[in-house]
């Protein structure tokens, strides 16, 4: 049994690898075509933005809360960005870009911080109201016009046909992986060995709790929202790359599946659980699902019902665990008081 | 003991809250190694007071004095810096982190560490639970611990940052008789380091037992204060509501010839208890007790469908019914009060009329299927009247209340369904010594109409005194069933842990 419960995880990870082990089997006995280099390199492709989307859902779902303005932040410190480069015919490098994008969207991140923080308002309705808000003053402030490829900062473009591996008539391994998994490390790293991190878990778990130990909760909380506002936006600037195009009306419409993926990757919709290689998976399952249903012969139409199915059978899955655990002898007196 | 030596003090404390006197003024000094027994009912300000002294709270005036030092009010990091630790009623602790983590947590924060470290924190813990000489698996998520290792958790996280004083809101509510021991094994231990320990209770025994001083608040104020072995459980109990409680026996024999109300026969769950008999009689009211695990609740929770009973069989009124959900139990006329009411049987944000209501709303339909809102109303303020719940009127949320009047809305919300069995699972937890009579009384009252009571409780002498038979299990079995004046306290406990 030992062996089972480690290998399932403390967040039914091992539940989720198997998942995506047996969905590639079956894709792969469905189509010759599935397993090729191609694929593989595709499926790496597409989760880049979704991953680090998800990181920042991860951590504001581990504090307890939903953040659906992500997306809306990722795209207008991307955009705007770019768009003052390019009219400003300035370009400042890719890591000026990545700068001066990750300021901006922390700066939303404060934004939405200083309001859930201060007014210990419900997260989920806060983060609407930035999305509209964000979006809004992106088109009418900012701009509303697509900026080609050719219009593009050079040090954009560069980085947009930067590739790592190089398969000629197989297809590439995007470069922009590199900066992703440093990143994913990061969070990893943030989250597991900084009292920061384990802050964020506390608070959680029980924010009065959190309270009482001493935790300075609305430093914590302003502190995350920066953060997950700076991920937004260098997940926006690498959507930017990879699409080699900047559309103020892309992105926004994207977070539920976003948030679908983490829910997916074991990360508990109440605060307190999640992690950052079930997040990764989660992300990976989605894709997955999202590239290859075409390949196999059904429709992109039930892309949608695919990964609705998806998440309910994973936070079903979760749901039986955590009834599993409540089960445990000691805890035959609580049950009543759970039942 | 060590020289008396005064590691806190509070002087003419005044707190009040939007016009209400919680706190008149009141005084208490600490001294090092001494057990400090807070006693008051609730709403006596034993509360406010605590969450002055740890700084959660600002005092209007008065002055906290710790090591010499004096200041006008404290902050919480301030007051855990100066080694102020407070143990909640409901541990404050993470229930999605393990406990190493729990216990390392404040002392990590009050160092202002940046990197967290699996091996310091580990070590941390086991230092603490090595030197109380304690066995809790250190690597389990809290919300797997039992409520007794959460609390002693709870304590090493206390002592993990070197707690000077150590405060103890109701250590003893949710323990069973032989946790109670080991926590007071565990709070000498404190004692002998030079820890004072502040012990708020309203389990009299307990805390005559354990405590070197008692300080009794009333209204805002302290009535008594001194020397614990100058004072009797009733002369605190007295000090505490102003008037005298007694722990007599309280009912009179049944009558005898009454057709039972409800026949259990060799009921049984596996894995949870087996074999359990009884008799209910209208007017009576059965007592169930037992240690935590011996089975007491699931009985209960078998009876009303929460995890059915596989094998026996529940004969109410004549008819054997078959109890396969909560519903069925409803619809036989049996009423159940949980014992974690906060997050059970209520809607904190709603009224006290919303929650009254809440489970026979049925009965309140009129001929075109509303609500028939005059005869809600109506009963609604006879129930309020009648369980003298102490609130401005029925409008008042549910979160307002104390534990006691809020465990008499969830006894109103089954008594206004009208059942026919009432069974309450440890009716008087976290409940002062007033109001818990005073819920007693309804149940004797409700008794005497002719309703069958059944009470689950490990509160001994509340049993002693208000039932007509006490049944007392251990190990999923009935091993005694006590009649009338054979019910006492001794014999009891000595059986329940035999």
């Amino acid at each position: 049994m030992d062996i089972l419960r480690r290998l399932r995880g403390a967040n039914n990870e091992g539940v989720l690898a198997a998942v995506i082990i047996v969905v590639a089997i079956a894709m792969a006995l469905a189509s010759p075509a599935f397993f090729t280099p191609s694929t593989f390199f595709g499926l790496v492709r597409s989760s880049l933005v979704p991953l680090i989307f998800a990181l920042g859902v991860l951590l504001v779902m581990i504090s307890g809360g939903i953040d659906v303005s992500f997306p809306a932040i990722a795209i207008f410190a991307a955009y705007t960005t770019v768009q003052w480069s390019s009219q400003a015919s300035f370009d400042p490098t890719l890591v000026g870009i990545f700068a001066i994008a990750i300021v901006i969207g922390a700066l939303w991140g404060l934004v939405n911080g200083v309001v859930i923080a201060r007014f210990r308002l419900p997260t989920l309705i806060v983060t609407l109201g930035t999305q509209g808000i964000i979006k809004g003053i992106l088109l009418t402030y900012i701009g509303s016009a697509y900026i080609s490829a050719a219009k593009l900062p050079p040090s954009i473009s560069d980085a947009g046909d930067a590739h790592l591996v190089d398969i000629p008539g197989a297809g590439y391994l995007h470069g922009m992986l590199i900066p992703v998994v440093i990143v994913v490390v990061a969070v990893w790293w943030m989250l597991k060995h900084t009292t920061f991190g384990r802050s964020i878990f506390a608070i959680g778990g029980d924010i009065e709790a959190a309270r009482r130990v001493g935790i300075k909760v609305v430093r914590t909380q302003i502190l995350l929202y920066v953060l997950v506002g700076a991920l937004a936006a260098f997940g926006g600037v690498i959507s930017v790359i990879l699409g080699k195009n900047a559309n103020p009306q892309s992105l926004v419409g994207t977070e539920l599946d976003i948030i679908a993926a983490v829910v997916l990757g074991g990360a508990s919709i109440f605060g307190g659980r999640g992690s950052v290689f079930g997040t990764v998976l989660g992300v990976v399952l989605v894709q997955l699902i999202n590239n290859n249903l075409v390949l196999i012969g059904i429709p992109s139409t039930w892309q949608r019902a695919a990964v609705g199915a998806l998440l309910i059978i994973g936070v079903s899955i979760q749901a039986l665990a955590a009834l599993r655990d409540r089960r445990k002898p000691v805890l035959l007196e609580e049950e009543v008081s759970r039942a | 003991m060590s020289p008396a030596h005064t590691v806190l003090e509070v002087r003419d404390i005044v707190k009040t809250y939007g016009g209400v006197r919680a706190l008149g003024g009141v005084s208490l000094s600490l001294e090092a190694g001494e057990v400090h027994c807070l006693a008051g009912e609730n709403g006596s300000g034993k509360s406010t007071l605590i969450k002055i002294i740890s700084g959660v709270e600002r005092p209007d005036s008065g002055t906290i004095t710790i090591d010499g030092e004096t200041h006008t009010h404290t902050t919480p990091t301030g007051a855990i810096r100066a080694g102020i630790q407070v143990i909640y009623q409901d541990f404050s602790l993470f229930p999605n982190l393990t406990a190493a983590e729990n216990i390392a947590m404040l002392s990590e924060l009050a160092d202002r560490r940046k990197l967290s470290s699996r091996r310091r924190i580990r070590a941390a813990a086991e230092r603490i639970v090595a030197d109380l000489g304690l066995n809790i698996d250190l690597d389990a998520d809290v919300e797997h611990l039992s409520v007794a290792d959460r609390q002693l958790i709870a304590i090493c996280r206390a002592l993990v940052g070197e707690a000077r004083v150590l405060i103890m809101d109701e250590p003893t509510t949710a323990l069973t008789h032989s946790e109670v021991k080991r926590l007071f094994t565990i709070v000498r231990r404190l004692q002998d380091r030079g820890v004072a320990v502040v012990f708020v209770s309203h389990k009299l025994d307990e805390v005559l037992q354990i405590s070197q001083r008692v300080t009794v608040l009333r209204n805002g104020e302290v009535v008594e204060s001194g020397l614990a072995s100058e004072y009797t459980g009733r002369a605190i109990a007295k000090a505490m509501t102003g008037r005298d409680v007694s722990e007599e026996r309280l009912v009179d024999e049944l009558p005898d010839g009454r057709e039972p109300l409800m026949v259990v026969e060799g009921l049984g769950r596996k894995g949870a208890f087996a074999d359990v008999s009884f008799t209910l009689r209208p007017g009576e009211i059965l007592g169930i007790t037992g240690l935590l695990g011996s089975g007491r609740s699931e009985i209960a929770e078998a009876i009303f469908g929460v995890a059915p009973a596989d094998t026996g069989t529940v004969t109410i009124g004549g008819r054997t019914r078959r109890i396969r959900s909560i519903k069925d139990a409803v619809r036989a006329g049996i009423g159940y009060v949980p014992e974690d009411r906060l997050t059970q049987g209520l809607f904190l944000e709603k009224s006290i009329a919303d929650n009254m209501v809440a489970a026979s709303l049925d009965s309140y339909r009129n001929k075109a299927f509303l609500l028939d809102g005059k005869r809600i109303a109506r009963s609604m303020a006879d129930l309020f009247r009648r369980l003298r719940i102490k609130a401005p009127n029925v409008q008042a949320p549910v979160r307002s209340l104390s534990g006691g009047n809020a465990q008499r809305v969830v006894i109103a919300k089954w008594l206004d369904r009208k059942p026919n069995i009432l069974m309450l699972n440890g009716p008087t937890v976290g409940v002062d010594i007033g109001s818990k009579e005073e819920i007693f009384a309804i149940l004797r009252e409700q008794a005497a109409n002719g309703m069958g009571i059944i009470v689950i409780s490990d509160d001994i002498p509340e049993l002693v005194s208000s039932c007509h038979r006490v049944l007392i299990v251990r190990a999923g079995h009935v091993v005694a069933e006590v009649v009338g004046d054979d019910i006492d306290v001794d014999g009891i406990q000595e059986r329940m842990t035999a």
